[in-house]
């Protein structure tokens, strides 16, 4: 047995996000059973996946389009709509999600050892359960209004995607930290939520923005990472959808310094958020 | 004179056999919590003046080392850190200083059924908890039967767990938890669980675990449950490190009684015992025989050695045991 004793090692210390893809069988596990019981006892199960995005788009549609009359300048305002929402949603529910998720699970982490990390992530993969569904709902939606996007703009849809997953995963793990020793955070968290979707172009134009404020602001709006992902996706699925000259045109560097710029913002904050996280974590099972 | 009543294999004392190394190891607790930031920030602004917090000394200077095969129960008080000394090695707690290492694989049964999920079936927080532990899908297919057989929950195992009684439930937490495979149990609190029956088959399963030379590190209250198990004692108190050496020593320095009068009594203890378990195998043997057929006994780590599990002949395993 002592043969080729391995060196003595000490507990508990992980190696941050790699853990949770050495354990992906328990990270299976953790996102079925997180995927089973948001729904149990409903009567129409995954279908309130569709339905509460489906509600909210009649109302903004409604509210927004008709009533403040967005969809008369602009074509196809529905599909500029819900690509936007679609997104937002995604965002929220990784973030909502995984900032609760160590307070929700303190009684396991409080007696057992295991990559906590799985927690947040297994919501992102959550979120990607429902994001999908939604995502073909609007992909069906523009194929029917004759939808005809180029390699450059499915790129952009994947980069959009990709923001928005990591950012909010490296906002969730810092809220998920901040949550352990200040329940604030959940307050915080709702409020962020709130904002977000008026913080990006998802119900109006970002050439508003542009004329109403002054240039410095529409520099901090552009480095907010969802800013950059909604009007990827809108660049992906609204633009190829309509025909007719628009008011939208593609925002200025989009692609050669905004991408980069929102990608580099999304990793830092995941870096920042997985940091953070294992500073903390040690302190985790006797806070909660 | 040994105080477990079965022979187990040797241990090695040397650095290669250190399972569990404990270094001056100190916690501390926050007594009183802020939880809000209003407070968090005035306290930084008027300079971080005083403790935002009182701070209790939770283990103080602890050190040890426990080696592979050793047996070792940490004993004391309520608050006296014994669970808290768990957690450090678990990795659920980290030390505020010193160090505390570990070597190969280390499980807790702490707590069973932490990770069990209401609406979830038996079978699916089988794998969950099973996962939890540490085991891959193949390991948990492998032991699945065993698992339910174990835990005696038969049909019931497709059932929301919520719908269980909390022995069944209990009983299938435990099941889970004792068929991990590592080379280090940490054992709290645990052997309550479950009626009579099963209590026993579990205290059987941890003799068993014993006899075959894991490294198990127990809190328990069950002093002579702990004379049984274990062969070392480490007695705390108020974080401190009090007693470490004997089981039975630590059991007599707790009971505040000299050494030979709680040595004598568990030898007597474990000879009634044992008479009465071979007295119950004589008449089985005797009955089967007045019928005609060949008695096999069943299991018991205090009789039989491990080895003989092999030979159908001798001893036999039922009920997953």
């Amino acid at each position: 047995m002592s043969t080729s004793a391995p060196e003595l090692m000490t507990p508990g210390k992980g190696r941050g996000l790699l853990d949770v893809f050495r354990n992906r069988y328990l990270l299976r596990l953790v996102v079925d059973k997180e995927i089973q019981i948001r729904y149990r006892g409903t009567v129409l199960g995954l279908l309130w996946s569709y339905l509460k995005p489906a509600v909210q788009f009649g109302v903004f549609y409604i509210a927004m389009g008709i009533f403040l009359e967005l969809n008369k300048g602009l074509e196809n305002y529905a599909i500029y709509l819900f690509s936007g929402i679609v997104l937002i949603n995604f965002f929220g529910e990784i973030f909502g999600n995984s900032s609760r998720s160590i307070t929700d699970n303190g009684g396991l982490l409080k007696k057992i050892y295991l990559p906590r990390q799985l927690f947040p992530v297994s919501n992102l993969f959550v979120a990607l359960v429902h994001f999908v569904p939604q995502l073909l709902i609007l992909l069906i939606a523009c194929l029917a209004s004759g939808w005809h996007p180029n390699f450059k703009q499915f790129l952009c849809m994947i980069a959009g995607c990709v923001i928005v997953a990591v950012f909010a995963l490296g906002l969730g793990m810092i809220f998920a930290t901040f949550n352990v020793f200040f329940r604030d955070a959940e307050n915080f968290v709702d409020m962020i939520m709130m904002v977000a979707t008026w913080a990006s172009p998802v119900l109006y134009l970002f050439t508003m923005v542009q004329e109403k404020m002054p240039a410095w602001f529409y520099y901090i709006y552009f480095a907010n990472p969802l800013t950059v992902a909604v009007e990827l996706f809108h660049y992906g699925f609204w633009l190829p959808s309509t025909e007719l000259w628009q008011h939208w045109h593609v925002p200025a560097h989009l692609m050669t310094i905004w991408t980069p710029v929102a990608l580099l913002i999304a990793f830092g904050t995941l870096f920042l958020g997985d940091f953070l996280f294992r500073r903390y974590e040690g302190n985790f099972a006797q806070e909660l | 004179m040994t105080t477990i009543p079965f022979k187990k294999p040797g241990v090695t004392f040397s650095e290669e056999t250190v399972a569990i190394r404990s270094d001056h190891m100190s916690k501390w607790f926050t007594l009183r919590h802020t939880r809000s930031i209003k407070e968090a920030v005035m306290w930084i602004a008027k300079g971080r003046k005083g403790d935002l917090s009182e701070k209790f000394k939770a283990l103080d200077d602890v050190s040890f080392d426990i080696h592979d095969g050793e047996t070792v129960a940490l004993l004391g008080f309520n608050g006296s850190g014994k669970s808290t000394t768990l957690k450090m090695i678990s990795g659920v707690m980290h030390p505020d200083e010193g160090y505390v290492g570990t070597r190969r694989k280390v499980a807790g049964l702490i707590e069973v059924g932490a990770g069990f999920h209401p609406d979830l079936t038996g079978r699916d927080n089988v794998y969950l908890n099973g996962a939890i532990l540490g085991m891959d899908k193949a390991e948990i297919d492998s032991k699945f039967d065993d698992i339910v057989a174990f835990s005696e929950i038969g049909e019931f195992i497709d059932t929301e767990v919520k719908f269980y009684s909390s022995g069944m439930y209990l009983r299938l937490a435990f099941a889970v938890a004792i068929h991990t495979d590592p080379e280090v149990f940490l054992v709290d609190e645990i052997l309550s669980v479950g009626d009579e029956p099963f209590q026993k088959k579990c205290i059987s399963r941890i003799k068993d675990l014993v006899r075959r030379g894991k490294t198990l590190v127990v809190v328990s209250h069950d002093l002579d449950l702990i004379m049984d198990i274990c062969e070392r004692g480490i007695v705390l108190e108020h974080g401190k490190i009090v007693y470490d050496g004997p089981s039975v020593g630590a059991v007599a320095k707790l009971r505040d009684r000299p050494a030979a009068d709680v040595q004598r009594e568990q030898n007597e203890r474990v000879e009634r015992r044992l008479y009465w378990k071979r007295d119950e195998r004589r008449k089985a043997a005797e009955e089967a025989a007045a019928k005609g057929e060949k008695y096999v006994p069943e299991y018991d780590p205090e009789l039989d050695d491990p080895a003989d599990l092999d030979d159908p002949t001798k001893v036999k395993r039922t009920k997953g045991l």
